[in-house]
C-alpha cells in the first residue's frame, strides 16, 4: 500500500469519526440499557418483551419523549452474575439514561441497588417483587406491570370463589415463587394441604406430581414461568392428573408461549392476568395486530409489558421535555397514570399499579387455534399489599 | 404416606438414575482405563439431544429421531477422539480439564450458533403421551416406563458385553491395569476409541430421551455431568458395575430427597423454616452421599485398581 492511499484512508476514517460524532450531537440520543433473559429456560419471556419493546419504539417513531432512543441489550442469562456484569458496563461505559427489562426477581434484587445507588431510573416491564414494594421502595423504581403477588392474589380469590377446600400449591425457590404463594394464600381461605418450593429452574416434576397425586387436592396451584411452567403442565398432563385434580395457574404458566410447546391438553386451564388480547381499548387493538404482524406470533402479558414500558417511559419523557435530571416530575409523570393496553393506568406511591385482574381461559377456537379468552374481571382497582410500608411521598 | 406413593417415586428414581447410569458409564471407563478427565462429556449428551430435536423434527418420527442422533453423536466422538483427546491422553489432569473445558465453550458456543439461544421445548411422542395405569391407584407415564425399559436393557446388554465377550475383558484388563494389559498384546489404543465412542453413542441415548423431560438448552450438559462424577466417585472409577449402582442410589436419593424431606422438615420445624430448609438441605443431598461413601469407601464402592 503506498504512503499517500494510507494518509487518504485515514483522513477518511478520521472524518467519518467526526461527521458521525457530529451528527449525534445535533439530537441528543436516548440510551436505553435492556438488561433481559435472552437464552436458556427463560428466553421466550425475555425475547417478547424485547421484541414488543421495539415494536412500540416504532410506533413511536424510534422516539420516547421526542429524543430518538438507542436500546443497548444485554442478556442477564437469568443469572445475577451475568447481570450486575451487565449493569455496571451499561451504567458506566455505555453510560445509559435509563435501565429496563429485567424478568426475574432474583436478577432485579441483585442489581436493584447498582442502578438506583448510581441516580438512573429502572422501569420494571416484569420483575415486581415485594422488596422493593414496602420499605426498600425507592424513587428510582416504577413497574409498570403489577407486583409480583398480585396476580397469585387473583386466582386465590378466585379459588375461595370457586370452593376448592384444598389446595397443593407449588413455586420454583425464589423472591417471586415466595411471593407468589403468598399472595395465593393471602386470598385463599381453604386448606392449604402442601406447600412446595422447586429449585429455580427445575425441568423434572415427577417427584412432585407423584405427591400431588397421593394429596389427592381438590385444586393445584402452580406458579412456573417459562420453560418449568411448559414441563410441569406437560408432565401434569401426562401423568393423567389434568381430569382428576383441577390445575390452577397464573397468567404466566398459560399464556401463548406455554399454549405453543404444550397444545391441546391446555384446553380449559383457568388462569388470571391484568391483559388479555381482547382488551377493548385503540392502543391494545394496534399493539396485538402488529404484534401478530411483525413477529408471526400471538403476543403473551410479557409483550404486553414490553409495550408498555416503552409508552410508559415515553410519557414520563414528555413531561420532562426529556430532561431525565427532574426526577421527580418525571416520577410524578407516569405515576399519575399513563394510557397503556390496559387503558389508563394509575399507580400507587411505591411505584407499582393499582389496576384490574381478569380470569381468562384457555380454548379451542373452530380453526383449532388454541388462545386465551377473557372469562371475567376478578379484583377491580386493585393494589399492593405492601404500599403502606413504603415511606415515598 | 402411602405404598403407592413410594412406588412411584421408587419409579422415578430409577427413570433418572438409569439415564445418569447412561452417561457415567462413558466416563468412568475413560476415566478409569486411560486416566482421562473428559469434562466434554456433557456435551455430547447436549449434542444427543439437539440431533434428536432435529432429525425428529425433520423425519416427523422421534424414534429415528432418537437413532440418528445417536450415530451423529458417535461421528463427532470418533472425531474428537482422533484430533483431540489422543493429543491429552499422556499429559496430567490439569492438561486434560483446560483442553476438554475448552471443548465444553467451543460445543456451548457452536449448539448456541446453529441453533439459537433459547431452549427448545419437544414434546413425548404422541402414543406415549398418556398415563399407563401398574397397579389400581397408581398410573405411571408411559415415556417415562419406556425410558426405564430403555436404560435397562442398555444397562444390561452393557453389563454383558463387558463381562461376558473378550474385548469387555480387554476393557476390563485396561481399566484395572493399562500397562500391564498393553504388555499382555491388548490393543489399547484401539479398544480405547471404541470405548469412547460407545460412551458417547450411551449420552446421547440420554440426552436425546430426556430431551422431552428437560428442555434441549446450551448448558444442559454441564448440569448432569456434575451429578455424573458424583456417580462414578461413589461407584469407584473405571467400574461400570458401580457407576450402575452408583447412579441408581443417586436417583433414588435424590427423589427421595426432593419428595419427602420437605414433608419430613414441616413435622419438624415451623412452616417458614421448613420451606426453607427443605429444599436446599434436598438438593445437597447426594453431596451428602458422596462424602459419606468417600470417607468410609475412598475408592468407592466397587473399587477396580489393586
Amino acid at each position: 500500500m503506498s504512503r499517500t492511499v494510507r494518509v487518504v484512508l485515514v483522513v477518511v476514517v478520521f472524518a467519518c469519526t467526526l461527521a458521525s460524532g457530529l451528527a449525534s450531537g445535533q439530537a441528543r440520543t436516548l440510551k436505553i440499557g435492556f438488561v433481559s433473559t435472552l437464552s436458556g429456560g427463560g428466553a421466550a419471556l425475555g425475547v417478547d418483551v424485547l421484541d414488543a419493546f421495539q415494536l412500540a419504539l416504532r410506533h413511536l417513531g424510534g422516539r420516547l419523549g421526542g429524543l430518538p432512543a438507542e436500546v443497548i441489550t444485554v442478556d442477564d442469562q437469568s443469572s445475577p452474575d451475568v447481570a450486575r456484569t451487565g449493569v455496571e458496563r451499561l451504567l458506566r461505559r455505555d453510560r445509559v439514561d435509563l435501565v429496563t427489562g429485567i424478568i426475574f426477581s432474583h436478577v432485579l434484587l441483585a442489581v436493584g441497588d447498582l442502578i438506583f445507588n448510581h441516580g438512573t431510573f429502572y422501569i420494571s416491564p416484569n420483575a415486581g417483587p415485594s422488596e422493593y414494594a414496602g420499605e426498600q421502595c425507592n424513587l428510582h423504581f416504577i413497574n409498570v406491570a403489577w407486583q409480583n403477588d398480585n396476580m397469585h392474589e387473583a386466582m386465590g380469590h378466585y379459588a375461595t370463589l370457586k370452593n376448592y377446600e384444598t389446595a397443593f400449591i407449588l413455586a420454583p425457590n425464589y423472591p417471586a415463587g415466595r411471593d407468589a404463594l403468598t399472595g395465593f394464600k393471602r386470598f385463599y381461605k381453604g386448606r392449604v394441604v402442601s406447600e412446595v418450593y422447586t429449585r429455580l429452574g427445575q425441568l423434572d416434576y415427577s417427584a412432585e406430581i407423584a405427591q400431588i397425586r397421593a394429596a389427592r387436592p381438590r385444586a393445584v396451584y402452580a406458579f412456573y414461568p417459562g420453560a418449568m411452567g411448559v414441563n410441569f403442565i406437560k408432565q401434569y398432563a401426562e401423568a393423567g392428573l389434568m381430569q382428576q385434580v383441577q390445575l390452577l395457574v397464573p397468567g404466566f404458566s398459560a399464556d401463548a408461549d406455554v399454549i405453543r410447546a404444550v397444545g391441546k391438553p391446555m384446553v380449559g386451564v383457568f388462569n388470571s392476568s391484568h391483559w388479555a388480547l381482547e382488551l377493548f381499548n385503540p392502543i391494545n387493538r394496534r399493539f396485538v395486530e402488529d404484534f401478530r404482524r411483525t413477529y408471526g406470533r400471538v403476543p403473551t402479558l410479557y409483550a404486553a409489558q414490553g409495550y408498555d414500558a416503552a409508552l410508559a417511559i415515553d410519557h414520563g419523557l414528555r413531561a420532562v421535555g426529556g430532561d431525565l435530571s427532574r426526577k421527580a416530575d418525571f416520577r410524578k409523570a407516569i405515576l399519575s397514570g399513563f394510557d397503556s393496553t390496559r387503558g389508563r393506568v394509575r399507580f400507587s406511591k411505591n411505584g407499582y399499579p393499582i389496576q384490574d385482574y381478569y380470569l381468562r381461559q384457555v380454548v379451542e377456537l373452530p380453526n383449532g387455534e388454541i388462545i386465551n379468552r377473557l372469562r371475567g374481571t376478578i379484583f377491580r382497582n386493585h393494589a399492593d399489599a405492601y404500599v403502606n410500608q413504603c415511606r415515598l411521598p | 404416606m402411602s405404598a403407592s406413593l413410594v412406588l412411584e417415586q421408587l419409579l422415578n428414581g430409577l427413570q433418572f438414575g438409569l439415564m445418569l447410569f447412561l452417561l457415567s458409564a462413558g466416563l468412568t471407563l475413560v476415566l478409569g482405563m486411560m486416566d482421562v478427565v473428559n469434562l466434554a462429556q456433557g456435551s455430547l449428551y447436549m449434542l444427543g439431544a439437539y440431533f434428536a430435536a432435529t432429525l425428529g423434527a425433520a423425519t416427523g418420527s422421534f424414534w429415528a429421531g432418537v437413532v440418528g442422533a445417536v450415530l451423529a453423536t458417535a461421528v463427532v466422538a470418533l472425531l474428537l477422539e482422533v484430533s483431540v483427546l489422543r493429543r491429552v491422553y499422556g499429559a496430567d489432569h490439569l492438561t486434560q480439564v483446560l483442553a476438554t473445558f475448552a471443548l465444553i465453550l467451543m460445543f456451548n458456543e457452536g449448539v448456541r450458533m446453529i441453533w439459537g439461544p433459547q431452549a427448545l421445548l419437544l414434546s413425548v411422542p404422541p402414543e406415549l403421551a398418556r398415563p399407563v395405569a401398574l397397579l389400581p391407584g397408581l398410573s405411571y407415564s408411559a415415556y417415562r416406563l419406556a425410558i426405564i425399559a430403555t436404560g435397562a436393557v442398555l444397562a444390561v446388554a452393557l453389563f454383558l458385553f463387558i463381562h461376558r465377550t473378550r474385548v469387555g475383558m480387554w476393557v476390563r484388563a485396561g481399566a484395572s491395569n493399562r500397562r500391564m494389559a498393553q504388555a499382555m498384546g491388548v490393543p489399547i489404543r484401539r479398544v480405547f476409541t471404541g470405548v469412547f465412542v460407545v460412551g458417547a453413542a450411551l449420552s446421547a441415548v440420554a440426552g436425546a430421551l430426556l430431551g422431552p423431560i428437560f428442555a434441549v438448552q446450551v448448558g444442559m450438559g454441564e448440569e448432569v455431568l456434575i451429578l455424573a462424577f458424583v456417580v462414578i466417585v461413589i461407584g469407584g472409577i473405571g467400574s461400570v458395575k458401580g457407576s450402575l449402582v452408583g447412579s441408581l442410589l443417586v436417583g433414588v436419593v435424590d427423589t427421595a430427597g426432593r419428595a419427602f424431606l420437605p414433608a419430613a422438615f414441616g413435622q419438624l420445624f415451623p412452616p417458614e423454616v421448613a420451606s426453607n430448609l427443605g429444599p436446599a438441605v434436598a438438593s445437597v443431598l447426594i453431596y451428602f452421599l458422596m462424602a459419606l461413601v468417600l470417607f468410609l469407601r475412598p475408592q468407592g464402592l466397587f473399587p477396580v485398581r489393586g
